[in-house]
């Protein structure tokens, strides 16, 4: 097990500042999720981390101890990559003992070693092939078992889901977060899934441009993203976002939607009067009695399986479209006019200008 | 291909019939002038039917070359012996030094790399006979005038560039993880280059070995300035057949036959080799 520290770290590719001074901490045996875009830096940290490239300022520190003069050979991570990066001219068995024999294990040791690591990823029956002659399954495990044959403390694993086929990555991620936790180790997971990204991830770390935009547990990043950007990249359908002038009222705050008022928490109120988008997640919609407070009149569109979901689309009076999330097979109204209701509390708002979340006093003292 | 009528197929087969016979048959014709006597190859008009007769290589092996105006030395074995072991001396110093600083151009950009790197393939361009005449004093003084260390140094021009420029490119189709993934496994850089690269541009190094090992063994003016006679290769060699007493066309068809068959088994070889190697999908995991 092993703590990793970056202070301050930046990597510049010619003109381009690829990390842009970033500082991070990952605990002992935590499983931190990196997610962002492609072009964020993800891939570029890990390798930062793993050695292969050297940082042009700040300090990188595995389990305390400063790597700017430890080769990326002597550092003890382990390391998956998104194209598998597999010997092509060695056997399966031969690109999973690599990290042995770098160690002068005995011939049995590395045996036993490779065998109880492709047993566990089931591909025990391959070891023999070349890489040319795997699935991308198997070249996935192959990689994913060369990671995680010399047990190291700490685990960089970039994108490896990534060239996987959509059944398997679904079986992957199931699968992983235990595999993971078995093993204790430190582990840093590059992702552009947002759904890896929660499955996986004690914590997440949303990057953009090289710089970390928001850091958290999965449920803050999801219920509480900082920008306008990051509520987008999370949730699938994703967020309904609505343009919006809230306005102060006696009791405190709201918005209109189909010309009814919806409440927001009156913490907010700084808010009135600027234009604002204010973000609903699908599921925080329930459909309602056309007498019941806060109802909100729509017309259904049309009517979507999604995965274990059921996705409708509404329009309001204003013709604007709400995406309307539930468990699938509970009842809905599947066609013509029908209620909605939200509590304003699960709602977000934004700032139209610079698309930073408005806080409320609420979040000022949760964050306190 | 499946629309091509019987006048296209018909047509494309003599074209390239043609193009076969063009390349191959002065090779042809000197294969039969090498099993010649002067006389027959001689005659007015030629003929495809003759006495063969194995003289020519016999005089060549023998090194007695038997002409109207008597009986001559000719160091023709040697001189062939002197071809292969220049070009091999000359191709095994260039890959010694060539790959390892391919391997640096292609995998560190350093100030100055590519300047270097071009400076080295600039040598091809230069006309041989324009350095010649200064390396030709230098030799002197240097005391490596007519040695074998003179040659393959010299050699060095033509085969370094080829192997440096056609192998670095091979390093460089390789993925750079996959050389990361063998330093992270714990394997210092050495052993990456020894595991990893060497063997993933092998192809690319037999490639370029051959065709440097071609330049070299074909090369004439840098032998037949800087050496003299002892240290010749065939090349130059071919020139003791221009004798006073006639040009002694059998003995140079026979003598190109034998100087050609080396370099033909390796490429032969080597092909087979080569397109192994390239199809094994090389990089990609």
């Amino acid at each position: 097990m092993s703590t990793l520290e970056l202070d301050d770290v930046v990597k510049k590719f010619g003109p381009d500042t690829v990390i842009d001074h970033l500082s991070l901490k990952v605990a002992d045996g935590e499983k931190l999720v990196l997610f962002g875009p492609s072009g964020a830096g993800k891939s570029v940290l890990l390798r930062l981390v793993a050695g292969v490239i050297r940082p042009d300022g700040g300090t990188v520190r595995i389990g305390g101890a400063d790597m700017a003069e430890i080769e990326a050979e002597d550092r003890g991570v382990g390391m998956a990559f998104q194209n598998f990066a597999l010997f092509p001219h060695m056997d399966a068995f031969d690109n999973i003992a690599s990290p042995l024999v770098a160690h002068r294990t005995t011939r049995e040791k590395i045996r036993t070693g490779v065998e109880d690591v492709a047993r566990l990823l089931k591909i025990d029956h391959v070891l023999s092939h070349k890489p040319r002659a795997l699935s991308n399954g198997q070249k996935q495990r192959t990689a994913l078992a060369r990671a995680l044959v010399g047990q190291p403390p700490l685990l960089l694993l970039d994108d490896p889901l990534r060239n996987v086929d959509a059944k398997l990555r679904f079986e992957m991620r199931i699968e992983l977060p235990r595999l993971l936790a078995d093993r204790g180790a430190t582990v840093v997971y590059v992702t552009q899934d947002y759904k890896e990204a929660m499955a996986i991830g004690d914590r997440i770390a949303v990057m953009r441009d090289g710089r970390i935009a928001q850091l958290g547990t999965p449920e803050e990043i999801y219920g509480a993203p900082e920008t306008l950007a990051i509520a987008r990249l999370f949730g699938d359908p994703t967020i309904n976002l609505l343009d919006v002038v809230p306005e102060a009222d006696g009791e405190g705050l709201h918005v209109t939607i189909s010309d009814r008022p919806v409440r927001l928490p009156a913490a907010l109120r700084a808010a009135a009067g600027k234009p604002c988008v204010l973000g609903i997640r699908p599921e925080s919609f329930h459909f309602v009695e056309a007498s019941a407070p806060g109802a909100i009149p729509v017309e259904i569109e049309a009517e979507t399986p999604l995965n274990e979901k059921t996705v409708t689309l509404a329009v309001t009076r204003r013709d604007r479209e709400l995406l309307i999330s539930r468990p699938a097979g509970t009842p809905a109204p599947a066609s013509g006019s029908a209620h909605i209701a939200v509590d304003g509390a699960a709602t977000l708002l934004f700032d139209k200008g610079d698309g930073r979340r408005i806080r409320g006093a609420d979040d000022e003292r949760r964050a306190a | 291909m499946e629309h091509t009528s019987t006048l296209e197929r018909v047509l494309r087969g003599i074209a390239l019939s043609l193009i076969v016979l063009f390349f191959m048959f002065p090779l042809f014709w000197i294969f039969l002038m090498s099993f010649q006597t002067n006389e027959t190859i001689l005659r007015i008009p030629p003929s495809l039917f003759f006495e063969p007769t194995l003289g020519n290589y016999k005089a060549l092996i023998t090194g007695k070359l038997d002409t109207a105006a008597g009986s001559l030395d000719i160091a023709f074995m040697k001189n062939l012996w002197n071809s292969v072991l220049l070009s091999t001396s000359a191709v095994v110093l260039s890959l010694i030094l060539g790959v390892p600083a391919a391997y640096a151009f292609a995998r560190h950009k350093f100030r100055g790399s590519e300047d270097i790197a071009f400076t080295l393939l600039s040598f091809r361009f230069a006309p041989p006979l324009l350095v010649l005449l200064p390396l030709t004093i230098y030799f002197q003084q240097l005391g490596l005038a007519d040695t074998y260390v003179g040659l393959i140094w010299v050699y060095q021009l033509i085969c370094l560039p080829l192997i440096l420029w056609i192998v670095r490119g091979y390093f460089e189709d390789i993925s750079a993880d996959v050389e990361y993934a063998y330093r992270i496994a714990g394997h210092g850089w050495f052993a990456t280059f020894r595991k990893i690269a060497l063997p993933l541009a092998g192809p690319g190094i037999a490639a370029a070995g051959l065709l440097a090992f071609i330049f070299a063994w074909n090369n004439f003016v840098f032998a037949l300035v800087l050496a003299s006679a002892d240290k010749q290769p065939v090349t130059v060699a071919a020139l003791a057949f221009v004798t006073a007493s006639g040009i002694q066309y059998g003995q140079i068809a026979a003598g190109i036959v034998l100087s050609i068959t080396p370099t033909l088994a390796i490429a032969l070889y080597a092909q087979r080799y080569l397109v192994e190697g390239l199809s094994l999908g090389a990089v990609k995991g």
